[in-house]
């Protein structure tokens, strides 16, 4: 369809920035108290994959937190605003379902990771758990409307990638494409507001994603045990 | 560099029905001090009020009930100073049925003139989208429908003369935006029957000036100009600068009334369409449609002035 392309990014940008952090405050109101329960549930990710122990657990947490962000705050906030969210948000679904088949059901992935992927994945967790919060007042905004892991998309994503560079399995590529495009819509879409919150989800999939290649790299190089 | 003459309400109307003489697109006037200007579609002849209020970006606020308010206060300012298009799309988020929300919260204006568009790249979804579009705005029908940015625009445009034919719709239009496509937006204007074409202009893009505006004159064709500051940039830009002292003498007191004017000031344009989210500027908007307005001398000194900052 030849009209597509007289498109630009700003063309597609239908709110103010506004409008974007309100949605945030309103959604953090409605919600009021589980972002004590999901927050807890990001301490418990970050002790099972720092034990090793209970992985399974650790994706089905995981896997709810993704369904419940993809339909409480995609499909029936953003999607409001953003009529292209309602294509993204079954991608919400479609990851926790991964999650949970790969994670939970086939218990596919363990928490034994070594070398720059075990620090840098433990650095961008708890960046996504305790850091992302801070953002909005640390930008002048309030606290109301801070991004909160397991309720707010970006730091659930961020999350999720710290989780897959602390984990290893076979199956664990699947779970990579979903995380990493929605880092690179959310900061094209912080970017075009101009907003300096914008690097924050770039430099996460950025660091992610170059310290997973360095890591496969460097296991496909290394001589297989005798 | 051309000498400039001081423009009063006199030399403005003088030098506004000469050019609208001209260009063969009658130029209708209110008397009454502070009533917005209006001018005629050329089509039917109907009169409308020349600043409209757009509502890309500013009436996409979702479910927010604050600002869903605070929409509504900015369409209630909008009739109450004498506007009356109000123009809106699909692509625009929730700003179809906010749109609605204020409609409603004022007993549904009789005044209003509804302007919607079709913005779907399949044929056969247009009429469902349109009668989605009417919901929203709690509309019996929409007094213009255009097809957005040109967007599947044969279908489109066939499926709307047939509901103007049918009488579920008083006007047809085509949209673009930024300059888009003018060679194929200048050739639907030379062979169809359309009553409205809206493109953006301002006081830095003009091209417009060269084909489009001309083209409407002579085709009889209502324009309808998006982007007046285009998106909120030139005010923005601007908001630091003083305004010039000669803005005075058009009764403007600030850079979007003279950059409004400046438009507005041009024979070919029926209604600008400046989106707001404030109550103070929809005031400054329609407040800019009435009073003196700037000669062809005084427009190339507003659109120099602005460049140049």
């Amino acid at each position: 369809m030849s009209e597509w392309w007289t498109y630009r990014p700003e063309d597609f940008l239908l709110f103010s920035s506004r409008v974007y952090w309100r949605m945030f405050e309103l959604h953090n109101a409605e919600l009021w108290p589980l972002q004590v329960l999901t927050l807890a549930a990001g301490l418990i990710i970050l002790l099972i994959a720092w034990r090793g122990i209970g992985a399974r657990w650790l994706a089905l947490i995981l896997a709810m937190l993704w369904l419940l962000v993809g339909w409480s705050f995609l499909w029936n906030r953003y999607a409001t605003i953003n009529w292209a969210v309602a294509y993204v948000a079954p991608a919400f679904a479609i990851e926790g379902m991964l999650l949970l088949m790969i994670g939970s059901l086939l218990d596919a992935l363990t928490f034994h990771r070594r070398g720059p992927a075990r620090g840098i994945g433990y650095l961008i967790l708890a960046f996504a758990l305790a850091g992302y919060p801070l953002l909005s007042p640390l930008q002048g905004r309030s606290w109301a409307s801070s991004e909160v892991f397991g309720i707010a998309p970006d730091p659930t994503v961020i999350a999720t990638l710290g989780v897959m560079l602390l984990s290893r399995g076979r199956l664990l590529p699947v779970l990579w494409p979903i995380p990493v495009l929605w880092c690179l819509l959310s900061g094209m879409t912080l970017l075009t507001m101009g907003e300096p919150q914008a690097s924050a989800p770039l430099a996460a999939v950025a660091l992610a994603a170059a310290v997973w290649v360095g890591t496969i790299i460097r296991e496909r190089g290394s001589p297989s045990p005798a | 560099m051309k000498s400039w003459m001081p423009t009063t309400r006199r030399t403005f109307l003088r030098a506004s029905l000469a050019a609208a003489a001209a260009a063969h697109l009658p130029v209708a006037l209110h008397a009454q001090q502070g009533s917005p200007i209006r001018r005629v579609i050329p089509s039917t002849r109907e009169e409308i009020p020349i600043v409209g209020l757009g509502t890309w970006i500013t009436f996409n606020v979702g479910d927010d009930r604050v600002l869903r308010d605070e929409s509504a206060a900015v369409i209630a300012a909008f009739f109450e100073a004498g506007g009356r298009l109000i123009d809106s799309s699909p692509m625009y988020g929730s700003s179809q049925p906010v749109v609605g929300y204020g409609l409603q919260k004022l007993g549904r204006p009789s005044t209003l003139f509804s302007a919607e568009k079709v913005w779907t790249s399949s044929s056969a979804a247009g009429p469902p989208q349109i009668e989605q579009s009417r919901r929203f705005w709690g509309v019996p029908k929409f007094d213009l429908l255009q097809v957005h940015n040109l967007l599947t625009w044969k279908p489109h445009l066939q499926m709307l003369f047939q509901m103007k034919a049918s009488g579920a719709v008083r006007y047809v239009g085509i949209t673009t935006s930024e300059g888009r496509r003018h060679d194929l937006l200048e050739q639907i204007m030379r062979s169809e029957p359309i009553d409205f074409v809206q493109f953006s202009y301002n006081v830095v893009d003009r091209e417009a000036e060269a084909r489009l505006l001309p083209l409407a004159s002579e085709r009889g064709i209502a324009v309808i100009v998006n982007r007046p500051f285009r998106q909120g940039a030139l005010t923005d830009r601007l908001k630091r600068e003083k305004v010039p002292e000669w803005a005075a003498e058009l009764g403007a007191s600030s850079w979007a009334q003279l950059m409004l004017k400046f438009i507005l000031s041009h024979p070919a344009v029926t209604v600008a369409i400046p989106a707001t989210t404030r109550v103070d500027h929809v005031r400054e908007n329609l407040s800019a449609a009435a009073g003196p307005m700037p000669d062809p001398v005084m427009r190339e000194r507003i659109s120099a002035h602005a460049k140049a900052l």
